[in-house]
């Protein structure tokens, strides 16, 4: 059973009563098929009621929805082939993760994204989706594989953050993410980063220094969790809810603000109530995007993805 | 009197005791030994405790006056200074933290960028500072740090970052997480032009500045006992939920592991840094 986010349940209301009423007007002789209809145009609306008027912290729950869809279940619906690839050579394979090797139509891409789980198990093997050194290390290792056969990178952002552990440190966390965002901006291949989910801080950054990026409707992207961001400024964790709203966060503000390219529209309800089409149309703008990029010489295609981050931040000049 | 009344009282007298505790400034404690220091030793020490060897926390003047020759700092963008593009508000709105903090430290930004000359070279030299909002990195920061990047790839000067920073400037968004990748973008020219970068790590150095520009050096530095991190040890307790051990995440244990070429006395750091620069710094295509 999908986990209900509670400004769902209305809508939740309304389907178990169309079900209801199904299951009547099947058994008895009573024709409730009007009535089932006039509920179900009703729970549309109330759908798109719902999902067009979500505030930040809403929003921040859809993306951390653990229905959501993940990198690899994307991948394989997006590409026609996939095969993983693991390991970074250096130390071990990070599940939090994943990259391989794909075929969407005739287009070669090489994928790479964090990955959560969707239940407890899954998340304890992925650890919640927060890479350890290695992690990024890898995904570095498969940048220069697909720069090396002129292939273009494609990263599906999803993290809460970097692993904030022990060993991590020891391995140079700080050091993996630094090393990935200078080497990223010289990448002779088109990169294209959809945030499917969270987009937590550094963690998110160290796969995301890309020619595009797109943010999915109900995605977030952050310097620091809400969570973090209320304990360390509004000193008071239960305040995540307020910090949300300061953080500028969604989709359209992280637009607004220069970072993120553009917005993929997700099927009413959220994409963690519909993967397929979700799928479809970020196949769709992919492919569009990698076709526009090819265009650009290499030199051009860096010195471009250069500006873009050039350019990002205001401050004043007296 | 009603009890209200009564808390109005408590709140001023407790007003008051602070007034009283402004210190003389006369005299230092050392964080580490505790031991009260005459200031002006400590500062004929470079701010070392002569008992324990603590570095204390420098100003950029300070750290200047220490490392290059006398007179020859010449400061750039100094003008440069940070604005509330969010509307950010928590316990008090960004617009007003910035104007505090300039009254209060007499600081523009969390950096000082300019040119000097060490041992008689000339270089470019970033300093970050602690004192302003615990030396986080934001658009300024970012800008300051990437527009002497880029004049160091200009002139073909060497580059030196001294850092000293809690990480991104959570006031200023995703935008602040941008001058991570912005930076580093430039210290991607650099390394390509190959154009010597030494980052000299100074405590704190943590987040999103040492996951960026501070680990990114051709040579890495550290100062003796500075927490260089990635995550913080407060967070690292919560989720590990186990006390850390002693040492952990200080320059030494950077060293032993790997992520830096030494640790390096502040007394020692000029000549350290002269040496490097001498035998790296060499921008001809040959094996002199």
């Amino acid at each position: 059973m999908a986990k209900l986010l509670d400004f769902e349940q209305p809508i939740k209301e309304l389907y178990d009563k169309i079900d209801q009423l199904k299951l009547l007007s099947k058994d008895g002789k009573i024709d409730l098929d009007a009535e089932i209809t006039k509920i179900e145009k009703r729970a549309e609306e109330l759908k798109k009621d719902i999902f067009s008027d979500l505030t930040p912290h809403q929003i921040v729950q859809i993306a951390r929805h653990p229905n959501r869809p993940d990198t690899t279940s994307l991948a394989r619906l997006i590409c026609d082939r996939f095969t993983q690839l693991y390991g970074d050579r250096l130390y071990r394979d990070d599940p939090s993760i994943v990259g391989g090797i794909g075929l969407i139509g005739d287009q070669r891409v090489m994928l790479i994204g964090h990955q959560k789980g969707h239940d407890t198990k899954e998340n304890i093997y992925r650890n919640f989706g927060m890479p350890h050194p290695e992690g990024y290390r890898k995904a570095l290792r498969l940048m220069r594989l697909a720069e090396k056969f002129g292939i273009p990178i494609v990263t599906f952002i999803d993290t809460p953050g970097a692993y904030p552990g022990l060993e991590a440190e020891e391995r140079g966390q700080a050091e993996a993410i630094a090393r990935n965002l200078r080497e990223m901006v010289g990448l002779t291949v088109p990169i294209v980063s959809i945030v499917i989910g969270e987009g937590g801080s550094g963690g998110a950054l160290a796969i995301g220094v890309s020619d595009c990026i797109f943010m999915m409707q109900y995605s977030v992207y952050s310097v620091i969790s809400p969570e973090g961001c209320a304990s360390i400024l509004f000193r008071d964790a239960k305040k995540s809810e307020d910090a949300s709203k300061s953080l500028k966060l969604t989709a359209p503000d992280v637009v607004k603000l220069g970072v993120a390219d553009s917005i993929i529209q997700e099927p009413l309800g959220g994409a963690h109530n519909n993967w397929e089409d979700t799928a479809a149309i970020m196949k769709k703008n992919l492919l569009a995007k990698i076709a526009d990029l090819k265009k650009d010489q290499p030199e051009k295609l860096i010195e471009n993805r250069y500006a873009k981050f050039r350019k990002i931040g205001s401050f004043i000049s007296s | 009197m009603s009890i209200l009344d009564w808390f109005e009282k408590k709140k001023k007298n407790v007003k008051s005791t602070d007034k009283l505790n402004i210190p003389g400034n006369l005299w230092l404690n050392c964080p580490k030994c505790s031991e009260v220091t005459f200031r002006k030793d400590l500062e004929n020490n470079m701010m070392v405790c002569l008992v324990c060897k603590h570095h204390f926390r420098i100003s950029p003047q300070q750290r200047i006056q220490y490392t290059f020759d006398p007179n020859s700092f010449t400061e750039y963008d100094v003008d440069l200074e940070p604005t509330d593009f969010l509307d950010f508000v928590d316990t008090e709105p960004y617009v007003k933290r910035i104007q505090k903090t300039k009254k209060k430290t007499d600081k523009h930004e969390a950096i000082v960028t300019g040119t000097a000359k060490l041992a008689g070279k000339d270089v470019n030299v970033g300093i970050m500072d602690f004192a302003y909002m615990g030396g986080s990195m934001g658009a300024v920061v970012g800008e300051k740090l990437t527009r002497l990047i880029e004049k160091s790839v200009e002139e073909k000067l060497p580059l030196i970052v001294f850092t000293m920073s809690g990480g991104a400037r959570m006031q200023e968004g995703i935008v602040s997480l941008m001058q991570m990748a912005k930076t580093s973008a430039a210290l991607a020219r650099l390394n390509k032009e190959r154009i010597l970068y030494i980052s000299v790590l100074c405590d704190p150095t943590t987040g999103g500045t040492s996951a960026s520009f501070a680990m990114l050096g051709d040579v890495q530095i550290a100062e003796p006992g500075a927490l260089i991190s990635f995550a913080g040890p407060r967070v690292i307790e919560q989720t590990i939920k186990q006390k850390l051990p002693a040492g952990f995440q200080r320059a030494e244990f950077l060293l032993e592991h790997g992520m830096v070429d030494m640790v390096v006395e502040r007394k020692k750091m000029r000549d350290m840094l002269s040496n490097i620069v001498t035998i790296l710094d060499f921008n001809e295509d040959s094996y002199g």
